[in-house]
């Protein structure tokens, strides 16, 4: 530091101007911690009143389902596998009658659960999404263990729009091959015509 | 050698290869779709494209495909020049465009190699705005899934279905961008190979469809090296397990053996082990009870014996079936292959072992230049040697390419060189076969009428080899016919086994075997076997089961330890019933619900092939080791399936064996001829880096979450001390400076290669031996020229009248397999159970539609199959099928209408 | 009984005055309790939070809580410390601050004792202070706890020196030791804090340090030495070091009051005697309060700097302020 001097190295009449600058810096201190008397609280008495959670809050974890009222998870696994503490599995199963991929069973341990979000980021169908609730508390750890009957809820979520299947090529009942977005009706491949 | 300079830096490869494999070779990555090492290049996909220079001072360049390209001398290219790079980042654009969007809800994600190849040519997001060109899919029965929209049309399923492995149901149709691959007709896809599809497929056009039921992804899955069991070849498979359920098996690369491909049966065999009414639980008398009261009932049984003996298994592991002898003692050991097949095995094992031609590797039949197929449908018996014969005859093609001075990956160039034509296979057979299609000439006669025409090759080869008496003039030219084109061959092979059911067959193929062998070192011989480990059992001498059940019949023997064994599947119905009637105490170690686990009094429940460690021996005398691919345990502590020479290591007390090593060590040190199996892999101790080798793929996922259900607090990962193969993903994993050993590894994968296209990372070179040499350990030295067999067979000759015709067993691909045959897919793909006759015969035995078979007393109504190609005389029934009584060779059945 | 009374005079004083001592000693040591819900209390206000406001109305029922769970803690004495010594300590820590606060006069007739040199009982009480923390951190045996110990010891006698000579001052003016009649001199002449102003700093600061009260906290400085000299301690034998703080401060508050605010003296106690009480109570109150808001505000300082401005500054300063009020005394008497 230029022109600094250490205490021992300066003048008497110096030492005494520290000495009266720190009491007044002290002196300043108390003062200003002082008029917090008067300020607004920073905290909230939380049970009481709650505090504004934005929707892209990072909370408790659910199954959402598309616009047409079907769950939305394929059972791709790739939250699983986005997991980084391996908190989520699940079963892929197939529905005979529409040929959906729909999970047999998920389940989340939420005694592990970081509540980072990569599995909303990983979901290719927007179907896990965390959200703003946070009261999660319980005294059993074994009561933290969600199934899927207690992850999937009836609505569509943050998404109201997004529908997987309408997007994607699969053929499921009432959507055969060609009727997805952006496709043509299915070749006639008995034909040689380009 | 040839030197080539890649982006700056200079490099020595082979000149015979293709810029590609060159540079695979050298572990540089270039994507590619169509080339693949074992179908060569067509230059279809344009991905593999560098940049080409004409030399060093050349700047400019030229874009050129790297698969169609050689790898000659003073070769100047770049794969990370930017326009190259911009051009294959294109290429997968295009290949994308029509592509629909599912890799969620496919099967293939995870281990897709189109899904690698965009990661590596960082194509992330489509320019195309119009709508997408779609095709309807197929059922193509009841392994193969079907989804046309995924194909990036690189020909790679036809190339492998039609021209690799013979099909002729799989086809490409339409036109263009409308090409479509697939069946003319929706339909099961006929040929046995059809599994392969799913591997050599890059994309999701085709899936497991058994795998897709229980679907995982490919990291999910806990993997074990493993063995097949399904027959003698021993290929080796790489079985996922999730949640406690083999959920799929996939080939693990072999470069002497199953290279990468496996059959159908080995494939999508495995649901055996995942079925319900599996023992799980130690039974005594159909009740379930703890292992320390069974094993208590089991020790009482032992020692209030006046005698107990013991039936082995060909399908259990050596450790299992030597601590079995150990207990009883080798006079009380007795063989688990039927009394005839015994014998069989036992002969096999003096040709191969004994004798001057060694079993040829199925790598090796793939360069044959003649076959000789005697007695044998290899098809059915050893599926994998098929395969093999058939690229033997293709191989013409790459003689004919030498001669223009063409290169041998030139696929297409081979293909049009070689037309129809192919090198010389004969297949000799009861009855029509699989391979008929590729071969020069069949023979359809009975057992002694085809070891008969294999004597007169013999002789034909070499005249110091008994000759046969009596030959009909058109079985003496076919035998010159096929004599000349072996004596021709610069690689003759010779395949026969122990299927006919004939020793005959055997000695006539070894005599022309080794005929040849005096002539030409090259000479192959492979003689197929019952059993996964039928060699393994034969090895350890075991006596013949007919006296087994004598001994049991006449009351020598009170107790009986049966080894994985059904004995129904051995000996007559009424031999067993009267054997195990005497019985006192009857002692069942099995894995499978059998008719012989439902008349034990304790029944200890055995771990399946993958769900346990052991050692097999294969047709060529390789130890090959097994591992366990996940504990059941972990997910329910009752379950109490372990292997069988666990049982008998705790029954046997003072044996002192407490892991794998010991009883593996002791066996080595007790059998001469099994000293190798130590060395099929490394022991228990073995660590790299000091680590054991993860079971797990490191993204392997849901660890917390999957046994939570049962209880939140996370319990101990299982803990393997039997091999150097730790359960979880903690453990080496192959990223790092050091290879595993071959023999243990579980899975394949490499940074940025997901697919089994990731063999390529762990192969001396691609297509070749893996690094640290391929898995096993060969146990034959290779023997001494012995005399030639002098037992020339006389002929068959039908009984002409009356209702008695000879039975010859029929081996089917699917079906007749005692565990594969219990797996749905498989029950759904086999046909049901018929019996054979010769049109000739229609008549004489009054058949119409159904017939009734009596065959030692047992009677059974089966529809009939009425045979084009079935000696007259005979009558064939599909072996080892369910509702097929036990059929002993050479026996006489009685054939009546309705 | 009336006739035992009054038979036997100075026995009823006796009592009396036994029932007085012991209702001053337990409120000095209910307030100390409740001292501790205000401060957290306070620290909340000034770092813009609540504090402890869940039990009972306002939370004041925190310490009642706060009692029950530290009694029905285990009662540990770790196997390696001196057992004796380590159970004393904390005994003479409450002790000695109660015994001190038995010289304060609270109001005209209440206090516990009145004796005619009880500054400078205070002084040597405080004096012995030391030996509680001294002892506390010796019996317990770990590095910690003697590092804390150390340091007390070098900061309460450092601090004690001048401690008792910016008294002096006080002594000068009043004439005398006797802490009533300082208060009854103030209540005449005006407060002390007037004249003795330095003499006022100087002993704030001295006192903080005796009853090593943050910003002086470095015998028990969390960041340094764990917990300091009560680092072994637990259960109720941490409760007394830790309520003997409390009281320390208490203490030191109403020592203030009556050394320098004039004790119990203020307007309208010349005609309403019971003011005497409310008056004492609240300046103890607005001290205790300033303590309170030192702790919110100011830091630790490092070691030597406390020496430093100890012996440096502090002493000087009471040194000059003694001379002065000499001089203005001695000119006083000159001048009268």
């Amino acid at each position: 530091m230029p022109g600094y001097l250490p205490p021992e190295k300066r003048s008497p009449l110096q030492q005494l101007g520290d000495i009266l600058w720190g009491v007044y810096t002290q002196l300043r201190t108390i003062v200003m911690i002082f008029s917090h008397t008067f300020r607004k609280r920073d905290v909230i008495p939380y049970p009481e009143v709650k505090p504004y959670m934005p929707p892209r809050y990072r909370g408790r974890i659910v199954l959402t389902r598309d616009p047409d009222g079907d769950e939305r998870c394929v059972a791709c696994n790739l939250c699983a596998v986005a997991c980084p503490v391996g908190c989520i599995s699940l079963q892929k199963t197939e529905r005979p009658e529409d040929g959906r991929w729909y999970p047999e069973w998920f389940r989340i341990n939420f005694s592990r659960c970081i509540f980072c979000g990569l599995c909303e980021e990983a979901c290719p169908t927007t179907a896990i999404q965390l959200t703003p609730d946070y009261e999660l508390a319980e005294y059993k750890r074994q009561s933290l263990v969600y199934e899927k009957e207690d992850l999937l809820i009836s609505g569509t979520g943050k998404y109201p729009d997004y529908n997987f299947y309408r997007v994607a090529g699969m053929s499921i009942e009432g959507k055969p091959k060609g009727a997805a977005e952006k496709e043509s009706a299915p070749v006639d491949i008995k034909s040689l015509l380009p | 050698m040839a030197t080539i300079h890649v982006d700056g830096k200079q490099y020595d490869v082979d000149g015979a290869d293709n810029l590609l494999q060159a540079c695979l070779n050298l572990g540089l990555d270039i994507p590619y779709f169509c080339w693949h090492p074992a179908l060569g290049s067509v230059g279809a996909c344009r991905q593999c494209a560098v940049k080409s220079f004409r030399d060093e001072n050349d700047k400019m360049g030229r874009i050129v495909m790297s698969c169609m390209t050689p790898a000659s001398n003073g070769t100047y290219i770049s794969i990370d020049d930017e326009e190259a790079k911009a051009f294959r980042a294109t290429i997968v654009e295009f290949l994308m465009t029509n592509h629909p969007h599912d890799c969620p809800v496919c099967e293939e994600g995870g281990h897709c190699h189109l899904q690698d190849m965009t990661v590596m040519t960082q194509h992330h997001s489509r320019s195309y705005r119009f709508t997408k060109r779609t095709h309807l899919n197929q059922d193509l029965g009841p392994f193969i899934g079907h989804e046309m929209n995924r194909c990036i049309s690189c020909y790679r399923c036809v190339r492998y279905y039609k021209d690799y492995a013979g099909g002729t149901d799989l086809g490409v149709y339409g036109s263009a961008a409308n090409v479509y691959f697939g069946r003319a007709e929706e339909g099961t896809l006929e040929s046995e190979f059809s599994g392969n599809l799913t591997e050599v497929c890059p994309t999701g056009v085709f899936t497991d469809k058994t795998h897709s039921e229980r679907y995982t992804r490919k990291w999910d899955m806990q993997y074990a090296p493993s063995i097949c069991a399904s027959c003698s070849v021993g290929c080796n498979v790489s079985p996922g397990e999730r949640y406690g359920e083999i959920r799929r098996v996939e080939n693990r690369y072999h470069g002497e053996l199953n290279g990468y491909f496996l059959c159908d049966r080995g494939r999508f065999g495995y649901g055996y082990t995942n079925l319900k009414d599996r023992p799980r639980h130690p039974l005594i008398d159909g009740a379930t009870v703890t292992s320390d009261v069974a094993l208590g009932a089991a020790r009482g049984m032992i020692n209030g014996a006046s005698k107990v003996i013991a039936i082995g298994s060909p399908r259990a592991s050596v450790e299992a079936n030597y601590a079995l002898r150990t207990m009883v003692g080798a006079a009380s050991f007795y063989d688990g292959h039927a009394t005839q097949e015994g014998e069989l095995v036992k002969l096999a094992l003096q040709i191969v072992r004994d004798g001057p031609v060694p079993a040829t590797t199925i790598t090796a039949m793939e360069d044959a230049d003649a076959v000789l197929v005697l007695g044998e449908d290899i098809t059915a018996t050893a599926p994998r040697m098929a395969l093999a014969v058939r690229q033997a005859a293709r191989g013409k093609g790459r003689a004919l390419a030498d001669e223009k001075k063409v290169s041998d990956w030139q696929a297409i160039s081979l293909a049009d060189l070689l037309q129809r034509d192919s090198y010389p296979v004969f297949v000799a057979s009861v009855d029509s076969t699989r391979l008929d299609d590729i071969a020069h000439a069949t023979v359809r006669a009975a057992p002694e009428d085809l070891a008969r025409l294999g004597f007169a090759v013999a002789n034909l080869l070499d005249a110091s080899s008994p000759a046969v008496a009596g030959l009909d003039e058109a079985t003496a030219a076919q035998a010159k016919a096929i004599a000349d084109a072996l004596a021709a061959a610069k690689k003759p092979l010779i395949i026969s086994g122990t299927g006919a059911g004939s020793t005959a067959v055997m000695q006539a193929a070894a005599n022309i075997a080794w005929a040849l062998k005096a002539k030409n070192d090259a000479t192959g011989l492979a003689l197929t076997l019952p059993e996964a480990n039928s060699y393994g059992l034969a090895m350890l001498e075991p006596q013949p089961l007919a006296d087994a059940l004598e001994a049991l019949a006449s009351g020598a023997a009170d107790t009986l330890v049966v080894l994985e064994n059904d004995l129904y599947r051995r000996a007559p119905k009424a031999v067993v019933d009267a054997a195990l009637a005497k019985v006192k105490s009857l002692i069942v170690i099995d894995h499978t619900a059998t008719d012989a686990t439902a008349r034990a009094q304790v029944v200890l429940p055995a771990a399946t092939v993958f769900e346990g460690d052991g050692t097999v021996v294969n047709y060529e005398g390789r130890a090959q080791r097994h591992f366990q691919v996940y504990d059941p345990k972990y997910y329910d502590a009752s379950l109490a399936q372990v292997e069988s020479w666990r049982w008998l290591a705790v029954l046997e007390a003072a044996s002192g064996w407490k892991i794998l090593d010991d009883i593996t060590g002791a066996c080595a040190t007790a059998v001469s001829g099994l000293a190798g199996i130590v060395d099929a892999a490394p022991g228990a101790a073995f660590r790299i880096d000091g680590l054991k080798i993860a079971r797990e793929p490191h993204r392997y996922s849901g660890r917390t979450a999957m046994r939570a259900n049962q209880a939140v607090s996370e319990i101990r990962q299982p803990v393997d001390p039997d091999t150097p193969l730790s359960f979880s993903m903690e453990g080496y994993n192959g990223v790092g400076g050091l290879d595993r050993p071959a023999a243990l590894m579980p899975y394949a994968w490499a940074p940025g290669w997901n697919s089994p296209q990731s063999w390529n990372k762990f192969q001396q070179e691609i297509g070749g031996h893996l690094r640290g040499g391929d898995p096993g350990k060969l146990l034959f030295a290779g023997g001494a020229t012995q005399a030639y067999f002098t037992d020339v067979p006389a002929a068959f000759t039908p009984s002409g009248s009356g209702s008695g015709f000879r039975v010859l067993p029929l081996h089917l691909h699917f079906g007749g397999d005692e565990l594969s045959s219990r797996a749905e897919p498989i029950r759904e793909r086999a046909s049901t159970a018929f019996v054979a006759i010769a049109r000739a015969d229609v008549a004489r035995a009054g058949v119409n539609g159904h017939a009734t078979v009596s065959v030692d007393g047992e009677l059974v109504q089966l529809p009939t199959f009425i045979s084009d190609t079935l000696p007259a005389g005979t009558v064939g029934l599909p072996a080892g099928f369910a509702g097929v009584p036990f059929v002993a060779y050479g026996v006489d059945a009685t054939v009546s209408g309705g | 009984m009336l006739d035992w009374f009054n038979a036997h005079p100075h026995l009823v004083d006796s009592l009396i005055e036994s029932v007085k001592a012991i209702v001053v000693l337990l409120v000095t040591v209910v307030v100390a309790a409740w001292m501790i819900w205000l401060e957290r209390r306070l620290l909340g206000l000034w770092q813009d939070r609540y504090g402890p406001n869940r039990v009972g109305p306002f939370g004041l029922g925190q310490v009642i809580a706060d009692m029950i769970k530290i009694f029905f803690k285990e009662d540990w004495i770790p196997p390696f410390v001196d057992k004796l010594t380590f159970i004393v300590a904390p005994a003479i820590a409450m002790g000695l601050m109660l015994l001190m606060f038995a010289l304060v006069p609270v109001t005209p007739t209440w206090g516990v004792a009145h004796i005619n040199v009880g500054l400078l009982v205070f002084l040597a009480l405080a004096g012995l202070e030391v030996y509680a923390v001294m002892l506390g951190g010796w019996a317990s045996n770990s590095k910690y706890s003697l590092l804390g110990g150390l340091r007390v010891t070098a900061q309460t006698v450092s601090y004690e020196v001048f401690m008792g000579i910016s008294l002096m001052g006080i002594v000068m003016l009043a004439g005398s030791f006797d802490l009533r009649h300082i208060v009854e001199y103030q209540a005449a002449n005006g407060w002390n804090i007037i004249p003795q102003f330095f003499g006022f700093c100087a002993f704030v600061t001295a006192a903080i340090a005796v009853v090593h009260r943050t910003p002086f906290d470095l015998p028990e400085a969390e960041s340094e030495l764990a917990a300091g000299f009560h680092t072994e301690y637990s259960g109720m034998k941490f409760g007394m070091f830790f309520v003997g703080e409390y009281v320390g401060i208490v203490l030191v508050s109403a020592i203030t009051t009556v050394l320098f605010f004039g004790g119990w003296s203020g307007p309208g106690v010349e005609s309403h005697a019971w003011l005497a009480f409310p008056w004492f109570a609240f300046k103890c109150l607005c001290f205790m309060s300033g303590f309170i808001l030192l702790r919110a505000s100011l830091p630790r300082p490092r070691y030597d700097q406390m020496m430093a401005a100890g012996w440096k500054v502090c002493l000087p300063l009471s040194l000059i302020n003694l001379l002065g009020t000499a001089a203005v005394v001695v000119a006083g008497a000159h001048g009268a």
